[in-house]
């Protein structure tokens, strides 16, 4: 046992010694956050609107202010004629625009019932959805208000609910996947490149020649990454809660069980690649070009899987992280518990025993 | 008659139809320098791996420290040490701290591993040097802290493969010194080398060509045998001969 952390102490101190190591370890999730979770956002902020206001009443004003204060938009101006909204598109100084006709409040107040104009560029149209979508929010909230005051039903009110996600927020969506995405790129290419690196530098034969059981020098690498990974784990969930406000609405524990598993699919697969190749660079090149494209584009987080064609549905299947990101997404945001996730933590589970068996079967052969 | 530790008789290892090595038979005393020479693509390495442990051979016997290569691997590993072509320490630890790594996996107590990194310490005269990198150290200072810690446990047998690579003949003159000294311990060493002057320091030499030993003998008896003056010349006649080029 004392060989055993003697091995694991000198593999942290690989990884406390090599900067490239650490700041892949904790450089990475911090940036890949901030990067989802600000730059490459699907909410949409501080997005310019025009106005075409013929109406100039009072219910069209309230609106108008309305719009101006919320986060998403900004008023770029009020101009004159919807003639020259097209124009403003084209320059891509906006990319919405709200037309009140001239009795807008008239309408509303006598008729019960009133029309507003949203135009939308629509060039982009999962923007434009989202955009227009906001300002229906904001235009039932007022009816609402209105109704209140007065005690008169002017108008149905279409109720809009988000599940999960009432203020759309994107942090819900992609943060399970970064995880997923971070614990896969780190532990698969972080294991198989220290193994590979004992064979490239010649340590291994003397590893092999030593009485230590080659099978511990497999688990004393693996421990580090593991209690790493956990730690790194740890620092996704707090920036992502702390930062883009993410709700967490399940068990702690159950979230960082499966999350174990999957680092645990990921130590395996990385081993695997260690057992295939000789050379650090083939190992890293294998790790990012096998694991970060497909784990980025199947995983479900950033393009949604059911969209896909057939053959690309049925891939996706054996990708673990996918899994993983069902399980995630199950307990974080809809706070479910295992007996809503034991067939995706099956799938895992099977996955991890068959690439360890094959990794480990590998492995002996080439002891002989 | 001095003990024997190693021991072959038709040892073969072929990868497919090829015969890294073929039928080789010899045997190694106690406390002797024993030499295995060749080109390179010989079989020197294949041979000494299949000794080691780390490969296994194919037909043939053999025994090393009394233990058999395929039967008793485990117990072969707790009484040999191993120096690897490649330069094997780590460069991202101190030296200290690869004398506690080496010792540690070869499950010294911590009181024998603080008393022979003190010794060894002292021996290379790298007092100083204790807390530096491994990588920061010149490559002759490497290769001897490398011998040293691959003896750290005491083996019977030790085995050095080509250990001093790439160093100039003073740092490898001193290389040997630490060789004999071990020697002097009772340590045999067994040493795959292609350098002739290193040649002349053993006490008994076999030369391998094509996978099979072509001649075993002292170099003073193997020089006489061949009627030349110098290693490099009993090289050049026995090489001369082979098909295999270098891989």
């Amino acid at each position: 046992m004392k060989q055993f952390f003697t091995f694991v102490k000198k593999e942290f101190y690989h990884v406390f010694r090599d900067p490239k190591t650490l700041l892949m370890l904790f450089g990475l999730p911090v940036v890949q956050i901030v990067l989802f979770g600000f730059a490459l956002t699907n909410e949409i902020k501080n997005s310019k609107v025009l106005i075409v206001d013929y109406a100039k009443d009072a219910a069209s004003q309230e609106i108008i202010t309305k719009i101006g204060a919320t986060d998403e938009f900004v008023l770029q101006h009020q101009i004159l004629s919807h003639l020259q909204i097209e124009d403003e598109f084209k320059t891509g100084r906006a990319r919405l625009a709200i037309i009140f006709p001239a009795n807008f409040q008239r309408d509303l107040l006598h008729q019960n019932s009133t029309q507003l104009q949203v135009i939308a560029d629509a060039s982009d149209p999962n923007q434009a959805n989202t955009l227009t979508n906001y300002i229906n929010t904001i235009v039932t909230e007022y009816q609402q208000s209105l109704s209140e005051v007065n005690g008169m039903p002017y108008q149905i009110r279409p109720e809009i609910r988000m599940l999960y996600n009432p203020e759309l927020k994107g942090a819900t969506n992609f943060v399970p996947g970064v995880m997923a995405l971070v614990l896969m790129l780190v532990c698969v290419l972080m294991t198989s490149v220290s193994i590979v690196r004992e064979k490239e530098l010649g340590t291994m034969e003397v590893l092999l020649v030593s009485p230590f059981n080659p099978f511990m020098v497999i688990i004393a690498k693996a421990i580090p990454y593991f209690l790493l990974s956990l730690v790194n784990l740890s620092v996704i969930l707090v920036l992502s809660i702390t930062l883009l406000e993410m709700p967490f609405n399940g068990s702690y524990l159950l979230f960082f069980a499966e999350s174990s598993l999957l680092i645990l699919t990921a130590l395996s697969l990385g081993l695997l690649i260690s057992n295939s190749t000789d050379s650090q660079q083939t190992a890293m090149l294998i790790s990012l070009m096998g694991m970060l494209i497909p784990t980025m584009l199947l995983t479900g987080f950033m393009f949604p899987i059911e969209n896909m064609p057939l053959p690309l549905r049925v891939f996706s299947n054996i990708i673990p992280s996918k899994w993983y990101y069902l399980i995630a997404k199950s307990i974080m945001i809809k706070g479910l518990g295992f007996s809503a996730i034991w067939k995706e933590t099956l799938i895992l589970l099977g996955m991890t025993v068959f690439l360890l068996t094959v990794s480990l079967k590998k492995f002996k052969i080439r002891l002989a | 008659m001095p003990e024997i530790v190693i021991k072959t008789k038709q040892l073969t290892k072929k990868f497919g139809d090829f015969t890294a090595a073929d039928s080789i038979t010899f045997e190694v005393y106690k406390g002797e320098i024993f030499g295995f020479l060749g080109a390179n693509g010989a079989g020197k390495t294949t041979a000494m791996r299949m000794l080691c442990g780390l490969s296994r051979p194919s037909s043939g016997e053999a025994t090393i420290a009394g233990f058999d290569v395929y039967t008793e691997t485990e117990k072969i590993k707790r009484n040999i040490g191993y120096m690897s072509q490649k330069f094997s320490l780590y460069e991202d630890l101190t030296i200290l701290e690869n004398i506690r790594f080496f010792g540690g996996i070869y499950g010294l107590s911590d009181r024998e591993i603080e008393e022979k990194s003190q010794h060894l310490i002292g021996l290379l005269g790298l007092g100083n040097e204790t807390k530096k990198l491994v990588g920061a150290l010149p490559l002759g200072w490497k290769q001897k802290l490398a011998f040293s810690v691959a003896i750290l446990h005491d083996p019977k047998i030790v085995f050095l493969d080509e250990p001093t690579g790439g160093v100039d003949p003073v740092t490898r003159r001193q290389f040997w010194d630490l060789i004999y000294e071990a020697a002097d311990r009772g340590i045999t060493v067994f040493v795959t080398t292609h350098y002739m002057d290193e040649a002349e320091y053993c006490n008994r030499l076999s030369m391998m060509v094509d996978g099979e030993i072509k001649a075993l003998d002292t170099p003073s008896n193997l020089k006489k045998q061949f009627g030349v003056a110098s290693m490099d010349e009993v090289f050049y006649e026995l090489a001369r001969g082979a098909k295999r080029t270098a891989d």
